[in-house]
């Protein structure tokens, strides 16, 4: 197997949920009722946490340690999709963000569960059970918040329109992508967007939202290949302050 | 985290003039037998309200606690800090659910806690008006606040209110983590490179003053409280507990190397009491009352939470609204 190959998924895996899971720890003293507020620091936890159970296997694959990698790259080293990375902005947007990355999240950790490659199996196997309550968070608050006031519908359809172009952006093909799925490591960016479509779309069905069409929708790529909007610089920098008074004190 | 300092008005005889004798002599007698109150039982009026404020005062100090050290969730260096950080500060949210809980089964609800807050009604714990200037401030409070926390909440929790007494277990043991997560943190601090060292002194330097108010006035200013020590709301002293604190804790500090910033502390080997300069109880009265720091700040934090967050409970409110029960 083509190492680079994997290397290129790890860090595509990692760096998503290490952004987002900084963004949703953000909501920690400020969520619109405590259980959000609650709600949005596990899920924080465990996005952090399975970033952290993704850097260890690159870290066994000869990279540096998960805090160096973590704490001292660039904007341009991530390969985070650009939907992680954008501010929380209101509570809506927040929602409906965890709500069409989650449900794809949870399908390409249910693929790699079953890949070829054991290292990455291992960890899919362990970690997707977790998910599959950011799930369940996410589909029941939009079905919930989704059918009830018009404030609500109106709020929920604005983000879900700004949002859409950049959940596109999440199924990026790799530059290792036909390699990927020939070895059997995963069925790759193209189908998971196809099972996530259908996933979302049973649950938006179920509320007053609207599908946006997606065939008229420019997605925003490049998140990764290292491009970013502003937004991300800022936040490393700020995830970094501390750790970089000095790199090699033990904190 | 909550110190309890300042929480309790003066009760007057005229208190209890409107109270039928004989459920008050029943109900001081169960007490007395160490039976705890339940929600329904009879209760004095005197003892209702003291219990609301207490209790409303311990919730918003868990959320307005979750501020300083919340503001370094982001910036916490390293994977393990970051992790034990997020988990920390949403306990302490955790707590505050717990806690406003308990104080509705007394009859307030929630909303008109956190409108009594906003409002600047309400009060919490003072110490929550300093800032926490740099990641070693969040380290001392996570290690000595919480310390002082568990001192008052140990006592709270022998008290004779069930609800709040089983909540205050459960916090306790919750604490009993933050405390050790502080204290290790403060060890690599101390036992680091010299700017962590300075870091930590300089912390220190800026916390003591504060912590050494965390428990209240002293007992010699302190409002008339028999009342309430009798039906086991208020279990001890302000100064029975800041003692407490400063057996336990000060010589830990000086373990470190680290310098407490007050000459005249010292314990007295004959009277068993430490001795101390007297904090500075008009900047605390002052404080308290408003004008500190931090209080215009964190207020105006709560308050932009509550309006950003006012959607999405007028929409939970929605008649229309289905109720989606979750699959798990």
């Amino acid at each position: 197997m083509n190492e680079l190959a994997i290397k290129d998924l790890l860090y595509k895996l990692a760096d998503d949920q290490l952004i987002l899971g900084h963004r949703n720890s953000e909501w920690t003293g400020f969520g619109p009722i405590l259980e959000e507020d609650i709600a949005f620091s596990s899920m924080a936890q465990d996005k952090i946490g399975h970033s952290l159970a993704f850097y260890t296997l690159l870290q066994e694959l000869g990279e540096a340690d998960p805090d160096t990698v973590a704490f001292t790259r660039n904007a341009n080293q991530f390969h985070n999709s650009q939907l992680v990375e954008l501010p929380n902005g209101e509570y809506d947007f927040s929602l409906i963000r965890h709500f069409l990355y989650d449900n794809a999240e949870i399908i390409r950790f249910e693929m790699l569960s079953q890949s070829s490659y054991e290292p990455i199996a291992k960890v899919a196997t362990k970690l997707k059970g977790e998910v599959k309550y950011h799930v369940l968070h996410a589909n029941t608050w939009i079905k919930n918040l989704g059918s009830s006031t018009e404030e609500a519908i109106l709020r929920l359809q604005s983000s879900l329109n700004e949002a859409i172009p950049y959940a596109l952006g999440m199924f990026e093909p790799s530059k290792y992508e036909q390699e990927l799925i020939d070895a059997g490591v995963y069925a790759g960016e193209e189908a998971v967007k196809a099972e996530w479509l259908k996933r979302i779309e049973a649950v938006i069905e179920k509320t007053d939202l609207k599908l946006p069409d997606l065939a008229t929708i420019e997605p925003k790529m490049g998140g990764r290949y290292g491009e970013h909007t502003e937004h991300l610089q800022p936040l490393l920098d700020e995830m970094a302050e501390v750790f970089k008074i000095d790199p090699t004190a033990e904190w | 985290m909550y110190g309890g300092g300042n929480v309790f008005e003066a009760t007057k005889f005229d208190d209890l003039q409107t109270e039928d004798p004989a459920k008050l002599a029943e109900f001081e007698a169960r007490i007395a037998r160490g039976e705890k109150i339940e929600p329904n039982d009879w209760m004095p009026q005197l003892y209702r309200k003291q219990l609301i404020r207490m209790i409303e005062q311990h919730a918003h100090s868990e959320i307005i606690g979750a501020l300083p050290e919340g503001t370094w969730i982001t910036r916490a260096p390293g994977f393990r800090r970051k992790m034990a950080q997020m988990a920390k500060v949403q306990d302490e949210v955790g707590h505050a659910q717990l806690l406003y809980s308990a104080a509705e089964t007394l009859g307030k609800t929630r909303e008109q806690m956190l409108t009594d807050l906003i409002n600047g009604k309400s009060k919490y714990s003072n110490v929550f008006n300093y800032p926490a200037f740099t990641w070693a401030d969040s380290n001392i409070i996570s290690w000595l606040i919480d310390a002082g926390a568990i001192v008052n909440q140990m006592a709270n929790a022998k008290g004779s209110y069930g609800p709040y007494s089983r909540a205050l277990e459960r916090i306790c043991a919750e604490e009993a983590f933050h405390l050790k997560y502080g204290h290790d943190a403060v060890v690599h601090m101390a036992t680091g490179t010299p700017k962590q060292r300075e870091m930590i002194q300089a912390a220190l330097n800026r916390w003591w003053p504060p912590i050494m108010t965390f428990f209240g006035p002293s007992d010699k200013m302190s409002t008339h409280t028999e009342t309430l020590m009798r039906w086991k709301v208020k279990m001890a002293s302000n100064d029975e507990c800041r003692q407490q604190f400063l057996d336990m804790y000060v010589p830990k500090i000086w373990e470190l190397g680290l310098t407490v910033p007050d000459p005249n502390l010292k314990k007295n080997m004959e009277t068993g009491q430490w001795e101390y300069t007297e904090p500075d109880w008009d900047e605390f009265k002052r404080v308290i009352n408003g004008d500190g720091p931090c209080n215009a700040e964190r207020l105006a934090v709560r308050r932009t939470a509550e309006e950003r967050g006012a959607w999405v409970r007028r929409a939970l409110l929605n008649p229309k609204a289905k109720y989606v029960k979750p699959l798990a």
